[in-house]
């Protein structure tokens, strides 16, 4: 009888909490008439700026993970000093705020510093370009990915590592055929959270570059504009379609890492 | 031929010291230790996963510590089999084989050729979970033998097995040894070491304490260390004495404790072992021609290997091996008085 009402207890308090999460994305579907939707998708800027987060998030996690995932396999297999230091490194970008992170990544990429100076005399500029919005987004990103891959090649057991060197694999063929392919659930759910958490970003790519427009920044400037009304359609689209690709790239990634196991 | 010499390797726990190790080509050797006795570690140490702090592994004549794990003569068999689980078991074949840059039809072949010879090749397209514990140890010497060792490193390759599997993987490992592999094989079970060495070293802390033919290790424990280990019991330590005036030599434990017994030699020190089955156990003194007779208690009786062991204490501590039957109708129990008897000629010598 006591753990039946135990059981009660935690459904009521979980199923609030549920409650609370899918409220607002039931009342904002709803709130939109199908008029609306359909005028808001026939809206070449909307389209333009959806299509504009997708591929900068997606093209920013791709780019990004290169470095990113060698750096979760060394955080999780090496031991060297500063290792916490690094790694408090790696999450810093989730505990500061992301305006703040935008203010500072503005005063190391504008066009007065080094950096900036340097991206100008080959044709390339951070502000107010997709590639500033594409460093935003993995400025604050990037810890979901790296510590996903960094946890998942440390449930690679490294007998299995040394087992390939033994049998005359290279560092670079064990991390590719044994390390990589083991910790790929992790590796996949990594990148999938640092695509997600791109689409989503406002707060850093705000400062970095207004124009060209993500859909945050377009939600954010017609509810500023024009009021609620006029945001809710925008957010209701966007919010659509980051749920169908959401869904979409944790099919795909399960049907590969089906293959793989 | 593999030649070990002055390893060294210090540990917080423990120090790996091994003054030298030769195994032949085509020798099994088995090295018999406890858990912790750093069995393992050397075989580590050998494929290149470990590095010594001194000491050199001579394969041939050369010096193989400079040799990146890669690149060393040996294949490792890890414990556990270690085997990919992402890959089939014709995928963990050919591993060792793609580091060697085969074609894939040439690839095909030896992988099928080598599931063949190790009775695999229906498997082949199955992954290590669905294999049983005798499959997968199949699969690892195969993944092994595919890098084409001079030497099978084994790390208790028996360990996981029940004994109709272990029957089983030993027949392998005799084949592999007469298909001329040379084999070292690291255990804790003595049984096994037996079943398949021809070569046995008997490892405590770190060192080698013993090493030889097997035979020679079963006859002549030069410690008790390794008596224990190879299941000899009453194993003492004792002085030759010989009487001057009847000329009989008899054996003095530390404890002053004579043992009469047969042998040529009449003085120096040694070890002594006397047969648990030789010992005849009585529960009154009776009048035989078995020289050494000792009141004791039973401390213990409990199932051995090959019988009952009964633990008495008398002067020395013996162990004598009954059967149950016997057990049965002298009706004996811990804490009865009973007396041990054994023939002088049922005695063995050990010179030191």
């Amino acid at each position: 009888m006591q753990k039946s009402i135990f059981g009660f207890i935690l459904s009521i308090l979980g199923g609030l909490v549920l409650l609370f999460l899918l409220a607002p994305l039931v009342k904002i579907f709803l709130s939109v008439t199908p008029d609306d939707y359909f005028i808001t998708i026939k809206d070449p800027e909307v389209t333009r700026s959806i299509g504009l987060t997708l591929w900068v998030s997606l093209a920013s996690t791709l780019a990004f993970s290169l470095g990113a995932i060698p750096l979760a396999y060394l955080m999780a297999r090496k031991s060297f000093p500063g290792k916490r230091l690094i790694q408090s490194i790696i999450d810093l970008p989730i505990v500061i705020p992301h305006s703040a992170a935008g203010i500072a990544l503005l005063g190391f990429l504008s066009r007065d510093t080094t950096l900036g100076k340097l991206a100008s005399s080959v044709g390339l500029d951070f502000i107010g370009h997709p590639l500033g919005i594409g460093v935003a987004m993995a400025y604050v990103s990037l810890p979901f990915l790296i510590n996903a891959a960094r946890n998942g090649f440390q449930m690679v057991p490294v007998r299995l590592e040394k087992a390939a060197k033994v049998l005359g694999a290279s560092p670079v063929r064990v991390f590719f055929t044994i390390s990589l392919p083991l910790a790929g659930r992790s590796v996949i759910s990594g990148l999938v959270m640092m695509f997600a958490r791109g689409l989503s970003e406002f707060g850093a790519i705000v400062i970095i570059a207004y124009y060209p427009m993500v859909t945050p920044i377009m939600i954010w400037e017609r509810f500023g504009t024009f009021g609620l009304k006029y945001a809710q359609p925008v957010a209701a689209v966007f919010i659509a379609v980051c749920l169908v690709f959401f869904v979409l790239i944790r099919m795909l990634a399960k049907e590969k890492l089906d293959d793989i196991n | 031929m593999i030649l070990i010499k002055g390893l060294k390797k210090v540990f917080k726990e423990f120090t790996l010291e091994i003054d030298e190790l030769k195994i032949g080509q085509g020798d099994y050797v088995v090295l018999l230790g406890n858990s912790g006795s750093g069995k393992t570690v050397l075989l580590e140490i050998m494929a290149g996963l470990v590095r010594s702090d001194s000491g050199s592994i001579f394969m041939d004549g050369q010096d193989l510590n400079l040799l990146p794990i890669q690149k060393r003569p040996f294949g490792l068999v890890f414990q556990d089999q270690a085997l990919f689980p992402h890959m089939t078991v014709a995928e963990n074949i050919s591993y060792a084989f793609k580091n060697r840059s085969f074609k894939a039809k040439e690839l095909r072949s030896k992988t099928e050729d080598l599931a063949a010879r190790m009775e695999l090749i229906d498997l082949l397209d199955r992954t290590p979970a669905s294999l049983s514990g005798g499959e997968k140890q199949r699969v690892a010497l195969a993944r092994t033998l595919a890098k084409e060792p001079a030497c099978l490193l084994l790390d208790e390759p028996l360990s996981a097995l029940d004994n109709k599997l272990r029957k089983e993987i030993r027949a392998v490992l005799r084949w592999l040894n007469r298909m001329g592999h040379t084999v070292l094989h690291v255990t804790h079970d003595f049984e096994e070491a037996i079943s398949l060495a021809t070569h046995i070293g008997v490892m405590e802390k770190g060192r080698i304490v013993q090493f030889g033919p097997a035979e020679q290790i079963l006859r002549e424990p030069r410690s008790f260390f390794v008596a224990n280990f190879t299941g000899i019991r009453n194993y003492f330590k004792v002085k030759l004495v010989k009487d001057d005036l009847e000329g009989e030599v008899t054996a003095w434990t530390e404890d002053k404790v004579p043992i009469h017994l047969s042998t040529n030699k009449s003085v120096g020190h040694g070890f002594v072992i006397i047969p648990c089955e030789s010992i005849i156990l009585a529960k009154e003194e009776v009048n035989t021609s078995a020289r050494n007779q000792f009141k004791g208690l039973i401390l213990d009786i409990s199932p051995g290997r090959y019988g009952i062991e009964v633990h008495i204490q008398a002067d020395l501590p013996l162990v004598a091996q009954i059967t149950k039957g016997a057990l049965k109708r002298m009706g004996l129990k811990v804490g009865q008085v009973v007396w041990a008897s054994f023939k002088a000629t049922s005695v063995q010598f050990i010179r030191k």
